[in-house]
């Protein structure tokens, strides 16, 4: 995992290097000859490259080692593995004010393998599906070896379990971890399941991967005001802080949070210990147009009155932001000026370190940040692009969990802390030990809790994060997929600015152009593309190491002057400042030929930004990378020799990596290189080859043929229904029980494929059927994408689809030591039958399987105790039974269910859950959607017989009718070309491409149709079923694979008449699960009083809804009732009027308030 | 388009399939849409003009030709054929025990499209409030069948077929349940699936499908497993039309524009000239028409009153039987309908 590959050995080398500089090592006398073989030319290569067949086998290999979801697991994997020893490492010690001797010292953290606790100190390993099924959380328990002080002795205890962390599915501590597909069936898991989720009570949540700002990384930007700033974040294991360079007047100031208002950057400068202004100058650069920007900032410092470190650091103590709450005893003893001297040291710009109050280093890194304004200022090119996805960082589950779990540990220790305070003092029998104070349920809730609700709130960094997780959507395998790929942006929603919603060409390759939603979020989420990585942290002190040894001059021992010769440019590692090269081109040369040789890790980039004449080196986590064939001298490293290895299995992907043929390239390297798309594009300076354009694709994305063809939002409105396409989800689908799951009875796999359908296993969980479609006008019931389809085909099951729901409940034991039970079905006196809503009931209390259950029956004859909190009275000895109320789970839904299984088990809490699955199967019928790949949906419109359906020479009629006035203006020519290329396949008993930028030719599928005696065109010779003459168009016909859409018109169909109304406003119900009423809304009611029918209105509004007879006493205008005013104590004048309820109530509100409204009545016309 | 087309307009039952369209697609033979023709329809003429010519009689298929009369006729033959000639299907399923992977409604679908062979002239259709089946209307099915591990199985054996034992539910594995005298009446040979190897579910050790099933008489419309044919249709006879003599490479060219066997290449005077051999077994794609020297040299038509007519029975009863069913459908129909009209001039 480390910065260089092998470990110990590789450093030794290192080191060897350093000692004997003359004298190059083997690789390096390499590298050098190589770099001069470089310079000259050789004609031979001029010739055109061959094309390498079958490269695409690389991207198999790729998933076959990284899988779909490489990136989650490897985050977790490494925060799991690495980094949580170094949260443990760096927050190892907790010592006790009270007695100076105690000490509690970690020596080392593990996470071991998930399991259930059964009882105490029982536990038995676990599957990620007996915890989906027993709502119970999938995790391992972390374990801590410590020292500390018991009494007087030194004691140390290993693996004391500390908490319980939520494992991902499929990292190295699931118990699905290397497991074969067998292995896998027998452990209830789909092998296709590509994990990277957790289960958390038995919900599946996936942690969104969150795209941020990078870190610690200088942005040059113009403000609202149009003034150039310059913006670092700083962030750090223990800190995060923005600072910011701005100009005002022509004057640089420097702008932080801890800070009350901007400071002058010459002062930031004197209190950094640079007094001087020409050391500053030189720090800053010496041109012309520098010192002359700086001038005014100078004279301001002059006429502060600051010329000295002591003097700046004073006035900045006037500056500091008063901090309203901190602790109380220890910070108050500083002065001003050491807080000053801190904040300079530890709080802006916090990730330049600084040794023993040695600003020099940070002093250089603000300096470059002014002189990035100044020439952003006199050169707008110069500004960054925040959009620039080299600029953006990725964080996943690891990283997000890692710092939940760094917080809960120091509050663990903080906590731990304090109870040695308070026990060590307390003279007691036994000696105080620690351990016997180390609970475990604060760190095992907090990571729960936090996966389960998505809140991510972190206190020690203000930060506050919601809905950062989400339940795994498994309406389909697809919409699984996309999920684990999508990519949430912290930008606001509401913000109506393009900039971050626009595709930016620097996205190319690592993110799917297609797949955004639509509406709100649009371009906000984002999908991962194919065969995008994104990095782990590698460590920097190897890379820094070998950055000296290839000749960087380390900046500390530059005086300053030095940094902005013209021939140098700067070296920065992840953001920090490392010194200066003066051949850059070498260095990047030599840095890559290390990579490739697999001296430094392949995720570490380098490239050069010659504008600011900078080398940035970037090791830090959440780049998004890319693989690429390395091209040299024209020729790709990759040969034919290579790809025949990895199909005949003698070579892995990784393989490839490792002996320096392919490369991964992140955003800002890829902009530092010349990647050919294609063999014979490259050119004499090329230095990478694409391995395939279809995997700039993502996965959802994928399932569309011929996308290249398609207008482009059809691809992304087909991204978006893909996901919604029912189907079969997994290999264990029948052994789920979800709240709802969608299934396809018969499903097909495409007739027309693509490679991504292969990659990502479409084939095997496949959503929708190959119809036979004719693309027609048929009765007039085919307007607006609306599809006529046969009924025989409705018949033999075509769109035939089951819909599984759940009930659930479970038996909760109260305070008082009672229970909830349940209890068998009631028996009518006379038949000695159960009642008709515990037709179902086994004597058990719940349904049979196989029952069919219909609305307001019975499933589970649950009841529960009136008394729960109070002990139940005992009268004398004999202890009472407990009266029960029902509380039974009833079956609601208009259209019956069968039960088709019943689980009994029991959850955490050792309460019994029941958990009932139900089923419907349903067949297509008018108003069910249905859509094809590429973003053309409708609904049915019309099922037509058999007889009556078009048939061709050949006697096929078809299963679905389109319209053709569906394509004109859409431009789905991928569709036509689908239709053709399937008529080919199944002529052929094939399968066609539809790969984007690729598959089968047009001319080579109609030469195949022409083979087979079809029409060339796909136009077939077509009979009407109604009159039976030909018809006069050729009708173009052939299958198209049809999804069929989860919006279905029986769960959505509702309508009343009288029904339910709200208790407290007595108007109808809202919404079909309540059995609402049809609201006539505001605009609805516009329209009628524009019209005038105000006695529509009144029936509307109040006779239909909340009419409500009311006694009016006309003399004081209040309302009384039963025709008596008890103001006036008269029923001289009270009449009954009809006003709505609502009215009425507000009246009495408002009375209520101390404002009377009062009516006034008069006869109607006078 | 050339001057042919003219020519083949003038002869009124020929559609000509055009580049782009049929052209003379509909327009019948209805008395008075020709000028100058009498098209008056009497049963003498009807008579001497249809004619059926049975040209394949093969198992379940059968291939005629009904020549001379109106599309509507044979459209409602056709019509009649997939949808109101009756068959026997499972209708009603009831399950004991299903203890397979397939929902019991997915199995019941499945059962219901097996096809049987049951002659269901000899049946009466069940009456809807009728509860009890009666040898009269109800065959009755049982399927038992239960999976278990192979005692005899190689032990390091992952193939399906050597591990377990009943793991495939073929047609075949139903039994028939006689009702009534109907052990008398027919022999398990007359009633049963048509074919005995449809796959209708995969069990593992431990499934179990326990079920009996009643198979009643219905017609196609209700539900397409009544249908008794797997398909019924017709196409028109193709016509093609050699306007010029096409010889060499064009005529090779031409060959392959049609199916094989449509065109003929003939020796003439040492040159290869295409000829129509046969253009009824051409699958009309008009591909011919691609070619701009040859599309002009061609027509293609098809003869609006020869129908090439197809059934494909299903199995339990013979396509002809079929056809004549549909015409005493067709008849009972008519007959039907003449009474309905005199019921209301009366």
């Amino acid at each position: 995992m480390g910065g260089i590959k092998k470990g110990k050995e590789v450093v030794v080398d290192f080191k060897n290097v350093k000692v004997k500089k003359e004298k190059l090592d083997p690789p390096e006398v390499e590298i050098v000859n190589e770099l001069k073989k470089e310079k000259k030319f050789d004609p031979k290569l001029a010739l055109p490259v061959k094309r390498i067949e079958d490269k695409w086998k690389l991207v198999p290999a790729f998933l076959e080692t990284k899988g779909l979801v490489k990136q989650h697991i490897d985050s977790f994997n490494y925060f799991i593995n690495v980094d949580i020893k170094k949260i443990v490492m760096a927050n190892s010690k907790v010592a006790c004010d009270v007695d100076p001797t105690f000490y509690l010292k970690y020596l080392n953290v593990y996470v071991g393998s998930p399991d259930i606790e059964e009882s105490f100190n029982v536990s038995k390993s676990t599957t990620p599906h007996e915890c989906r099924l027993r709502d119970i959380t999938y995790s391992a328990p972390i374990t801590v070896d410590i020292e500390y002080v018991r009494g007087t002795q030194r004691v140390i205890r290993n693996g004391l379990p500390i908490g319980r962390m939520p494992i991902m599915l499929r990292s190295s501590n699931c118990a699905l971890n290397g497991k074969t597909s067998a292995e896998m069936a027998r452990l209830n898991e789909c092998p296709h399941d590509p994990g990277g989720y957790f289960i958390v009570k038995g919900t599946e949540k996936v942690i969104l991967i969150q795209e941020q700002l990078s870190k610690n990384r200088m942005i040059v930007e113009q403000d609202r005001k149009g003034e150039v700033t310059c913006q670092v974040t700083s962030s750090t294991h223990e800190k995060k802080s923005r600072t910011n360079i701005t100009v005002k007047h022509g004057k640089y100031f420097l702008k932080h949070n801890a800070l009350q208002d901007e400071v002058l950057v010459t002062v930031v400068f004197r209190a950094m210990g640079i007094e001087s202004d020409q050391e500053m100058t030189q720090l800053i650069g010496t041109e012309d147009s520098i010192i002359m920007a700086l001038v005014p900032s100078m004279e301001e410092c002059h006429r502060l009155d600051i010329f000295t470190q002591q003097q700046a650091i004073k006035y900045l103590g006037s500056k500091l932001r008063q901090k309203r709450f901190g602790p109380i005893g220890a910070q108050s003893k500083k002065t001003a000026e050491d807080e000053v001297r801190e904040l300079l040291a530890t709080t802006i710009l916090a990730h330049v370190p600084v040794d023993n109050f040695n600003f020099k280093m940070k002093a250089m890194y603000t300096a470059m940040m002014v002189r990035r304004v100044i020439m952003a200022q006199n050169d707008p090119s110069m500004l960054d692009d925040r959009d620039y996805y080299g600029n953006k960082r990725l964080e996943l589950a690891g990283s997000l969990m890692s710092l939940l779990f760094e917080d809960l540990f120091k509050k663990f220790n903080f906590e731990l802390r304090l109870i040695a305070d308070k026990n060590i003092p307390k003279v007691k029998a036994a000696v105080f030990d620690v351990v016997t104070h180390m609970r475990q349920d604060q760190m095992s809730n907090g990571l729960e809790s936090a996966i389960s609700s998505g809140n991510w709130v972190i206190k020690r960094f203000k930060m506050e994060r919601f809905g950062v997780t989400q339940v795994l959507s498994r309406l389909s395998y697809i919409s699984c997929l996309g999920m684990m790929t999508r990519i949430n942006s912290q930008f606001e929603k509401t913000r109506k600015v393009s900039g971050p919603r626009s595709l930016q060409a620097s996205q190319w390759g690592m993110l799917c152009p297609a797949d955004t939603p639509e509406g709100e979020a649009c371009g906000l989420v984002k999908n991962l593309a194919l065969m995008t990585h994104i990095t782990t942290e590698v460590e920097e002190q190897p890379i820094l190491r070998l950055l000296f040894n290839l000749g960087v001059e380390d900046a500390m021992l530059l005086s300053g002057e030095e940094l902005h010769e013209a021939d140098v440019y700067t070296v920065y590692l992840n953001g920090g400042l490392v010194g200066i090269i003066r051949n850059f081109a070498k260095l990047i040369y030599l840095f890559r030929k290390l990579r490739r040789l697999g001296y430094v890790s392949g995720y570490v980039s380098i490239y050069p930004d010659l504008k600011q004449r900078t080398i940035n080196i970037s090791s830090d986590m959440g780049r998004l990378c890319r693989p690429y064939v390395i091209v040299d001298n024209k020729k790709p490293k990759l040969t034919q020799r290579h790809v025949d290895e990895l199909k005949g299995g003698l070579r892995s992907f990784d393989d490839c990596l490792s002996e320096g043929l392919i490369e991964f390239l992140d955003v800002n390297e890829e902009n530092d290189s010349y990647i050919a798309l294609y063999e014979h594009l490259i050119q004499t300076d090329t230095t990478h080859l694409e391995i395939e354009p279809f995997t700039l694709l993502g996965a959802c994305a994928g399932l569309v043929p011929y996308p290249h063809h398609n207008q482009s939002p059809r691809n992304t409105y087909q991204c978006a229904m893909g996901k919604q396409a029912m189907g079969t989800i997994g290999y264990n689908q029948k052994n789920r029980i979800d709240t709802l799951l969608y299934n396809l009875v018969y499903p097909h796999k495409p007739m027309v494929k693509t490679r991504t359908i292969e990659l990502i296993h479409f084939e095997e969980l496949p959503a929708g059927q190959n119809a036979i479609i004719c693309v027609m006008s048929y009765s007039g019931y085919d307007i607006e994408d609306a599809l006529v389809l046969n009924k025989a085909s409705l018949d033999r099951g075509y769109g035939r689809c089951l819909v599984y729901r759940n009930a659930k409940t479970n038996l909760r034991r109260y305070a008082n030591q009672t229970f909830d039970r349940v209890m068998g079905p009631l028996l009518e006196p006379e038949s000695k039958k159960p009642i008709w809503r515990h037709t179902w009931l086994d004597s058990d209390g719940i349904a049979v399987p196989g029952a069919c259950v219909e609305n307001k029956q019975i499933l589970v004859n649950k009841s529960m105790p009136t008394v729960t909190q109070t002990p139940v009275a005992t009268n004398d000895n004999t202890r009472k039974q407990p009266d029960y109320r029902d509380v039974p789970i009833t079956y609601k839904g208009t259209v019956p269910s069968y039960v088709e299984k019943v689980l009994i088990s029991s959850n955490n809490e050792e309460a019994y859950i029941f958990k009932l699955l139900l089923r419907q199967t349903r067949r297509p019928e008018l108003g069910d959607k249905f859509s094809s790949r590429h973003g053309q949906k409708g609904v049915t419109g019309l099922i037509v017989n058999q007889e009556d359906m078009p048939f061709n020479d050949y006697g096929i009629c078809p299963d679905v009718i389109m319209n053709p006035h569906g394509y004109p203006s859409r431009m789905t020519v991928g569709k036509l070309i689908e239709l053709l290329a399937g008529k080919a396949g199944l002529l052929d008993g094939c399968h066609h491409y539809g790969t984007a930028f690729g598959g089968s030719k047009v001319k080579d599928v109609c030469e195949d149709l022409i083979r087979h005696g079809y029409n060339y065109e796909g136009k077939d010779f077509f009979y009407s079923g109604i009159t039976g003459e030909p018809l006069v168009g050729y009708i173009y016909s052939g299958p198209i694979y049809y999804q069929k859409l989860k919006h279905m018109v029986m769960d959505k169909m509702h309508a009343r008449a009288r029904g339910p109304r709200a208790v407290l406003t007595r108007q109808p119900t809202e919404g079909r699960s309540r059995e609402g009423g049809l609201r006539l809304g505001e605009m609805e009611r516009d329209c009628l009083i524009g019209y005038g029918a105000s006695n529509l209105l009144v029936e509307r509004l109040m006779l239909s809804s909340d009419v409500f007879e009311v006694d009016v006493c006309n003399a004081c205008g209040i309302m009384g009732y039963s025709g008596w005013c008890h103001g006036c104590k008269s029923s001289l004048n009270v009449y009954t009027i009809k006003i709505p309820y609502a009215c009425k109530l507000l009246f009495q509100e408002l009375q209520s308030m101390n404002i009377i409204p009062r009516l006034k009545l008069k006869k109607m016309g006078h | 388009m050339s001057g042919g087309i003219d020519n083949m307009l003038a002869s009124r039952n020929l559609a000509v399939m055009g580049k782009h369209e049929v052209i003379n697609a509909s327009g019948s033979l209805c008395p008075g849409s020709y000028f100058g023709y009498d098209d008056a329809w009497t049963l003498e003429k009807f008579k001497q003009q249809t004619r059926i010519k049975i040209v394949r009689l093969e198992g379940n298929e059968m291939e005629f030709d009904l020549i001379g009369v109106e599309p509507s006729l044979a459209n409602a033959f056709r019509r009649i054929l997939l949808a109101e000639v009756p068959s026997m299907a499972f209708e009603k399923v009831f399950l004991q025990n299903n203890t397979s992977i397939i929902p019991d409604e997915v199995l019941a679908h499945r059962l219901g499209l097996i096809p049987l062979k049951a002659d269901p002239r000899l049946f009466e259709y069940r009456s809807k409030d009728e509860a009890n089946p009666s040898e009269q209307d109800t065959l009755k099915f049982e399927l038992k069948v239960k999976c278990s591990w192979n005692p005899n199985r190689p032990a390091d054996s992952s193939e399906p077929d050597e591990m377990y034992l009943n793991h495939k539910v073929y047609s075949g594995n139903l039994r028939w349940i006689p009702i009534g005298s109907q052990s008398r009446m027919y022999t398990s040979k007359d009633v049963g699936p048509v074919e005995s190897d449809i796959l209708i579910a995969k069990l593992r050790p431990g499934h179990e499908i326990d079920l009996t099933m009643d198979a009643v008489k219905g017609i196609g419309s209700d539900h397409a497993k009544f249908s008794p044919v797997a398909t019924a249709f017709y196409r028109l006879l193709p016509q093609i039309t050699l306007h010029k003599e096409i010889e060499g490479e064009a005529a090779e060219r031409l060959q392959k524009c049609f199916s094989p066997g449509v065109i003929k290449l003939v020796e003439k005077k040492g040159r290869k000239v295409a000829t129509v051999h046969d253009a009824r077994y051409d699958s009309c794609s008009r591909n011919v028409l691609r070619y701009d020297d040859l599309a002009d040299s061609v027509s293609l038509g098809r003869v609006k009153d020869h129908f090439i007519f197809s059934i494909e029975s299903v199995g339990a009863v013979s396509p002809p039987a079929l056809f004549i069913e549909s015409v005493r459908a067709l008849k009972a129909k008519c007959r039907k309908f003449l009474h309905e009209i005199e019921k209301d001039t009366n």
